[in-house]
């Protein structure tokens, strides 16, 4: 009576304890050997493992200029996890890893690497077992996007018949639409649509997740979510880091583009967007469009938008050097390392609430949060002076690094006299320990091998984010050049006075 | 920090609590579940150091219960609570109680513990050791939504095992099921990869561990095959055989690490099914605080039934192999 075909005898929806397990596949990583994969990728792949949630026999490959056999790549892999996996290091996971790890060195341009790459992949569904079903990452600089695209389709490597191919890519999604729609068609050409997957990190944190359980799983939320409450809105996303080593690449990009066009967008399409019929891809990608395309710039950008450079400062001890000093940075350049901008949406929910996007670099902490500020009580039954101390109602998702969602309101003050203070009540993630809080890749990594495609932005997102971009960008261009300010705070006076102008002030987060 | 009371109350326990977590300056605390463990003065130690690891993932308000033994007709007569309150880094992400009574109140123990719960969250007791029969019937046990066992410490597992499924009540669950979670989603896995026809399984394991019968009872009442359990030894489970028409399934597991599974038509491939540490095992129990229909239906299954299904179908599964392998006879042989 088992086993007849269409439905497996040992599942059942009522067994919530059997985790979703990937079918056989493998993953091919381009460019293995640089830092996203080293300290991401490849320990991603051992605490799925590690957590029982790769199918047996998966399968990585890594292909890279670097001269290497097999052996040398399993010794990196090895010690990217020994040192940057979230779950302890356990041998026999490692000994189930190691079987089918295999290097293809090569440059993009090289058929015959791609030829091995497909005798690489043939040999390890005899070897292994992954039934053809392979996903590309391309962790390589997008300008090696086509290339790479087009090698995989003239080798026949983009689609097999009776398995899946997917692709894999990592932001930027171009630089403006125009460059978004051309990548967009390069990998489509190649690739169907709802094969490519497009990596934003953001989207596979917990608490990114939870904003939907927030706001869809509770009642008490959902009935102020709307403009008759909520005064405005403020999503952040801080960094204390300067550019690092990736002048080359940051400069003529910028923070807007870094930043604001993919995470900062992504995450006020969640708290903003309507409640979708289900959790299907369709569905949920069919409200986060409706907001988005509802979006609107606000009409003087010289007041509503300011962009700025860090400057060299102290900060939390260090001395730092500012961006024009930053080797490999042109003096005189005008790319924004923080960016704040002032987006409406046209919709009866929101119609009137400003929602402000902010992003920096060198700024006070390493911070990303939303905050939902709430107006002011309409009548405040004390005396005067009583509430003085009263801020405006808030609730905060902060999503990272201390994960957790934070209400701030007015309390009484111990005493005598009636003096009304704000509190907060928080809530965080439980921390460490076995399957608390996986990393935002691993969840991701498991969604492609499973053909899900919930929490990755789909290419009309990228477009229409373009969209609220490039007149911004554009108007940075002509006018004027960037503000100023101390490394090390939280931002240039400018953008205080951006708030000002319209009665309100920024949280500091 | 550390709070001792000897001969206290329950009020005066929660009063001391209160005051502990003003003193240290954190005065809430997101704690998701009170967790009840009933223990005696031997295993307190290492359950409680199982249940602080967990805590990492579920905050919770630990209460352990330690029934003192009185050994004199005197202090049989003397009721006696002696508290120890842990808060902060002393006590995992939660706060811990462990409360030692004496004499007579060894049979009321929930008239302690009932005072001391979180509010409006959820309830867990755990057995770590010895467990009543009946767990819902049981004073402590009627408190917890979630009452979680291990057979596997049980004198007689399988006697234990029958106990459980003649007094089963939804909540009820037992940790030598949950061992066997990376074992079911395993072989869930292979079927997933490969639609076959089973016709008969076989579970090796060591012979005290009912982990093995549990996971051959699930296996008989969800392919309605017959499964037949072999001793083997260990350590714990050893591996699982689904016969099918094209060849066999195979999980093998020799060392308690690394497994092999084996598939008709592909090759052999490493799989890591590492035996986990208790602490691992009630973050699993305590992820999920709704009954477990699927232990519900294995348990209920039978041990008796699974011994008759095995030797019966010896005979007739061999018979059956000869023409075509009907699976009725099979299933006639398992519905006995």
């Amino acid at each position: 009576m088992s086993g007849n075909g269409a439905t497996n005898p040992l599942r059942d929806a009522q067994d919530r304890r059997l985790p979703r397990i990937a079918g056989p596949s493998g993953l091919v990583i381009f460019g293995v050997t640089g830092d996203l994969s080293r300290k991401k990728l490849m320990p991603a792949v051992y605490d799925l493992a590690n957590r029982g949630l790769l199918p047996p026999g998966f399968s990585l490959i890594g292909f890279a200029r670097r001269e290497w056999e097999h052996e040398d790549f399993a010794q990196e892999v090895y010690e990217a996890v020994k040192q940057h996996a979230r779950t302890p290091f356990r041998e026999e996971v490692w000994q189930q890893l190691v079987q089918g790890c295999r290097f293809v060195q090569g440059d993009f341009g090289d058929d015959q690497a791609f030829e091995t790459l497909k005798a690489t992949i043939e040999e390890l569904d005899k070897a292994q077992g992954t039934g053809g079903n392979f996903a590309f990452y391309l962790s390589v600089p997008p300008k090696f996007f086509p290339k790479v695209v087009q090698q995989l389709k003239d080798h026949g490597l983009a689609q097999k018949e009776g398995s899946w191919r997917r692709a894999v890519i990592e932001k930027p999604f171009g630089h403006d639409l125009k460059s978004a729609e051309e990548l967009n068609k390069v990998v489509h050409e190649v690739f169907p649509r709802d094969e490519v997957f497009r990596i934003d990190h953001y989207l596979g944190k917990e608490t990114v997740q939870n904003i939907l359980a927030l706001r869809f799983a509770n009642t008490m939320f959902e009935p102020i979510w709307n403009r008759s409450y909520v005064d405005h809105v403020q999503i952040t996303m801080a960094e204390d880091i300067g550019i690092g080593g990736r002048a080359g690449y940051y400069d003529g990009i910028g923070a807007a583009r870094d930043v604001i066009q993919n995470h900062l967008l992504q995450l006020l399409a969640l708290t903003a967007m309507e409640e979708p019929g289900s959790f299907h891809p369709k569905a949920l990608v069919a409200e986060k469009l409706k907001v988005l395309s509802a979006v609107e710039i606000p009409e003087d950008l010289g007041k509503h938008t300011v962009r700025a450079q860090y400057t060299s400062a102290w900060q939390g001890g260090e001395k730092v050097v500012g961006y024009l000093e930053e080797d490999g940075i042109d003096p005189r350049s005008k790319t924004d390392t923080y960016a704040a901008i002032r987006l409406e949406i046209n919709n009866r929910r929101w119609a009137g609430v400003p929602f402000y996007l902010r992003t920096g670099k060198r700024l006070g902490r390493r911070v990303t949060e939303i905050a939902v500020v709430f107006k002011r009580a309409p009548y405040l039954p004390f005396e005067s002076g009583a509430t003085e101390e009263l801020g405006q109602n808030a609730l905060v998702i902060r999503v990272q690094p201390d994960e957790g969602v934070t209400v701030r309101f007015g309390s009484k003050v111990p005493g005598t006299s009636m003096e009304v203070r704000d509190v907060t009540m928080d809530f965080a993630y439980g921390e460490s320990f076995t399957e608390s809080s996986p990393e935002a890749y691993e969840r991701l990594i498991l969604d492609v091998l499973l053909g899900d495609a919930n929490l990755f932005p789909r290419h009309q997102e990228v477009e229409l984010s373009w969209n609220i971009l490039d007149p911004i960008e554009e108007y940075w261009d002509k006018h004027g050049k960037p503000a100023q300010y101390a490394a090390g705070t939280w931002g240039p006076v400018e953008a205080d006075e951006m708030l000002a102008r319209d009665g309100r002030s920024w949280r500091r987060p | 920090m550390k709070i001792d009371l000897t001969e206290t109350t329950s009020s005066k326990i929660n009063s001391a609590l209160v005051q502990a977590r003003r003193d240290i300056g954190t005065p809430a605390i997101g704690m998701v579940l009170t967790l009840v463990i009933v223990t005696d003065e031997e295993n307190a130690y290492d359950a409680l150091k199982s249940a602080y690891d967990a805590s990492h993932e579920h905050p919770s308000r630990i209460l352990v219960v330690i029934k003192r033994v009185s050994r004199s007709p005197r202090s049989r007569r003397d009721a006696r609570l002696d508290a120890e309150i842990r808060v902060g880094a002393d006590a995992g992400t939660g706060e811990t109680v462990v409360l030692r009574l004496h004499g007579e109140l060894v049979d009321h123990a929930q008239s302690v513990v009932l005072p001391l719960l979180l509010p409006d969250a959820p309830v867990v007791v755990w057995w770590p050791e010895f467990s009543p029969a009946d767990l819902a019937g049981d004073p402590l046990g009627a408190l917890g939504q979630r009452r979680i066992t291990d057979t596997y410490a049980a004198e007689d597992p399988l006697a234990a095992l029958s106990g459980r499924a003649a007094a089963y009540a939804p909540g009820d669950t037992d940790l030598s099921w949950t061992r066997i979670t990376p074992w079911r989603s395993m072989l869930a896995a292979a079927l997933d990869q490969q639609r076959v026809s089973i016709v008969s399984a076989t579970v090796e394991g060591e012979e005290d561990n009912p982990s093995c019968e549990l996971l051959a009872m699930w296996l008989a009442d969800r392919l309605h095959v017959p499964v037949e359990r072999k001793p083997s030894n260990g350590p714990g489970l050893t591996s699982v055989r689904l016969e099918t028409k094209e060849g066999a399934v195979v999980l093998d597991r020799a060392d308690g690490g690394l497994a092999t599974l084996r598939m008709p038509g592909q090759p052999d491939r490493a799989v890591a099914l590492k035996r986990r540490e208790t602490a691992e095992l009630l973050a699993e129990e305590l992820r999920r605080l709704d009954p477990d229909n699927t232990y519900a239906s294995a348990l209920k299954f039978g041990v008796s039934r699974l011994a008759a299904s095995a030797s019966a179908s010896a005979a007739p599964a061999e018979a059956a192999e000869a023409p075509a392998a009907k699976p009725k006879p099979a299933r006639k042989a398992t519905a006995k």
